[in-house]
């Protein structure tokens, strides 16, 4: 089963203004890594190779942190998103 | 404003906060619990065992009304290899009856429930309400500040109780930012599958349950776990691994879990089975000495926020209600002393370490790094032992003495027989 068809079964509330952010996008420009492009489980990370700058799809982001615990930079701001917005499981 | 004041700001309404309120609320306070989600449960994940105890303490016979799912008659334990499995269990009638051990549930629907019933003690609770910061004044936590408009409630005490992921602990300076292998990342499918399935399938009676925990290749080497858990119509399907081995290895763990739905021990029982949500979270595995300041002037810290998980024991919503019980009854005091500093709230810290609590996570202290630095546990002997568990049962011919021969071989040249010996004797030693 493709992430992508299991995200499509999740429910979100998505708002308008991202909660998650890169601080400076030259700290990512040294990381060679970019841990946070794998160990996201929801593949909201991805390097964009023109602009050599990391985007972040908070649309579809779980909330797990797992993004700002992997960057080895400390580089992700990372806030829950406002009241009533983000994902909304049904089982849990 | 006096109206905005009250005695208790509980912020997360998961099993901790929520046992927390209801608690104090019981003792005569004013509480209110602050949860950002658009209803409690909805941000909420674990595998998910809830056991009975501590809960049945403040709500006796809870699971009479709870959604509870399947209480659990056997846990199986299995290690797996990359065609099968060696595993073991224990199943026993007495776990469930009068007073089951333990339950699934699904925390979508219990965490609602828990909620219900702390406002059914009088606790107001506020969704869709997210705490951006703390409100301190000359080093006292005095309240919360809320992205709402008019938005800061002031307290006695504020209960952080926000899960793994502690923002507020974090910029209250308490805990640095948590280190990348104190915590797992783990994911998980929920899998409808008829109930009759499911009994089938488990050989389970009527409304029981089991859960398997799962170690070795599904992991590929890295340190982590996985489990199925049987619910009512669904399965429970995840795994976990530390954060520090995700940067190293750079897998992602959908495909561990992907991998795992695919495993021949595995595949069978999901068969059929519906996707019904993908959930991904935080998981503290950092246990006694990842505990951070637990109290201080006008605040104390339960749950998942204060890293109180024993993975070992799989055991986590269980010690997040005694930490918030706990909690309670320090707060009750304090009000009747009328000091909330963090001298008036010790009796927290004091009774969290004279509990179950803090004793089994120091139990385990040294448990999480030596896993981290053994990893032989995770890339050998995972293989071994079911490779050596086939030879011991595969006949062809060999004589046993050449069978018990090949079976050394493999010990001496994928470990050493030292090696081998040193580790289970320095593993008791450890877990002792």
């Amino acid at each position: 089963m493709k992430l992508e068809d299991k995200l499509f079964l999740v429910t979100f509330n998505a708002d308008t203004e991202s909660h998650l952010s890169v601080k400076d996008q030259a700290v990512c420009q040294q990381c060679q890594d970019k841990p946070c492009i794998n160990g996201c489980p929801a593949d909201c990370w991805e390097h964009n190779p023109e602009k050599n700058e990391v985007h972040v799809s908070f649309e579809g982001c779980l909330e797990c942190g797992t993004c700002r615990i992997i960057c080895p930079f400390g580089n992700i701001s990372w806030k829950y998103p406002r009241g009533g917005f983000g994902v909304k499981y049904k089982f849990g | 404003m006096a109206e905005d004041k009250f005695d208790v700001v509980v912020v997360g309404a998961g099993p901790s906060g929520l046992s927390a309120a209801i608690a104090l609320a019981k003792g005569g306070l004013e509480v209110a619990v602050l949860e950002r989600g658009s209803f409690p449960g909805s941000k909420n994940v674990m595998g998910g065992i809830f056991y009975r105890q501590p809960l049945a303490e403040l709500l006796p016979d809870f699971w009479q009304t709870a959604p509870v799912e399947r209480p659990i008659i056997e846990q199986r334990y299995w290690m797996l290899g990359s065609q099968g499995h060696v595993g073991g269990g224990v199943r026993n009638q007495s776990f469930d009856g009068a007073s089951p051990n333990c339950w699934t549930v699904l925390r979508a629907k219990f965490d609602r429930w828990l909620a219900e019933q702390a406002e059914a003690a009088g606790v107001m609770l506020l969704t869709e309400t997210t705490v951006d910061s703390l409100l301190v004044e000359n080093g006292r936590v005095i309240g919360v500040h809320t992205g709402l408009e008019d938005g800061d409630l002031r307290a006695d005490v504020v209960v952080i109780a926000e899960g793994v992921n502690s923002i507020l602990l974090r910029d209250l300076g308490i805990h640095p930012e948590i280190k990348s292998n104190q915590v797992a990342s783990a994911v998980k499918e929920v899998i409808s599958l008829p109930a009759e399935k499911i009994e089938d399938r488990f050989n389970l009676e009527h409304g029981q349950g089991v859960s398997i925990e799962l170690l070795g290749t599904l992991t590929q080497g890295m340190v982590g776990i996985g489990f199925l858990y049987t619910n009512r119509e669904s399965l429970s399907l995840g795994v976990g691994v530390l954060v520090s081995e995700l940067a190293r290895t750079r897998l992602q763990t959908n495909d561990l879990l992907e991998a795992l739905k695919n495993h021949p021990s595995i595949r069978p029982l999901i068969a059929g089975g519906k996707t019904e949500e993908y959930l991904a979270h935080l998981i503290p595995e950092g246990g006694y000495h990842s505990v951070p300041a637990v109290h201080g002037h006008g605040w104390v810290a339960v749950g998942d926020s204060a890293m109180l998980v024993n993975s070992l024991h799989r055991e986590g919503s269980n010690l997040a209600v005694k930490s918030g019980l706990l909690a309670a009854a320090a707060i009750l005091q304090a009000k009747e002393r009328g000091d909330f500093s963090a001298a008036g709230l010790a009796g927290y810290r004091q009774a969290l370490e004279a509990s179950f609590v803090m004793q089994d996570l120091k139990k385990y202290r040294k448990a999480s790094h030596w896993l981290e630095s053994n990893p032989q546990f995770f890339n050998v002997y995972p293989d071994l032992l079911n490779d050596a568990g086939t030879a011991f049962f595969r006949v062809d011919g060999k004589t046993k003495r050449e069978m018990q021969r090949e079976i050394l071989k493999m010990v001496k040249t994928r470990r050493g027989l030292l090696r081998t010996a040193l580790d289970v004797v320095k593993g008791g030693l450890t877990l002792r």
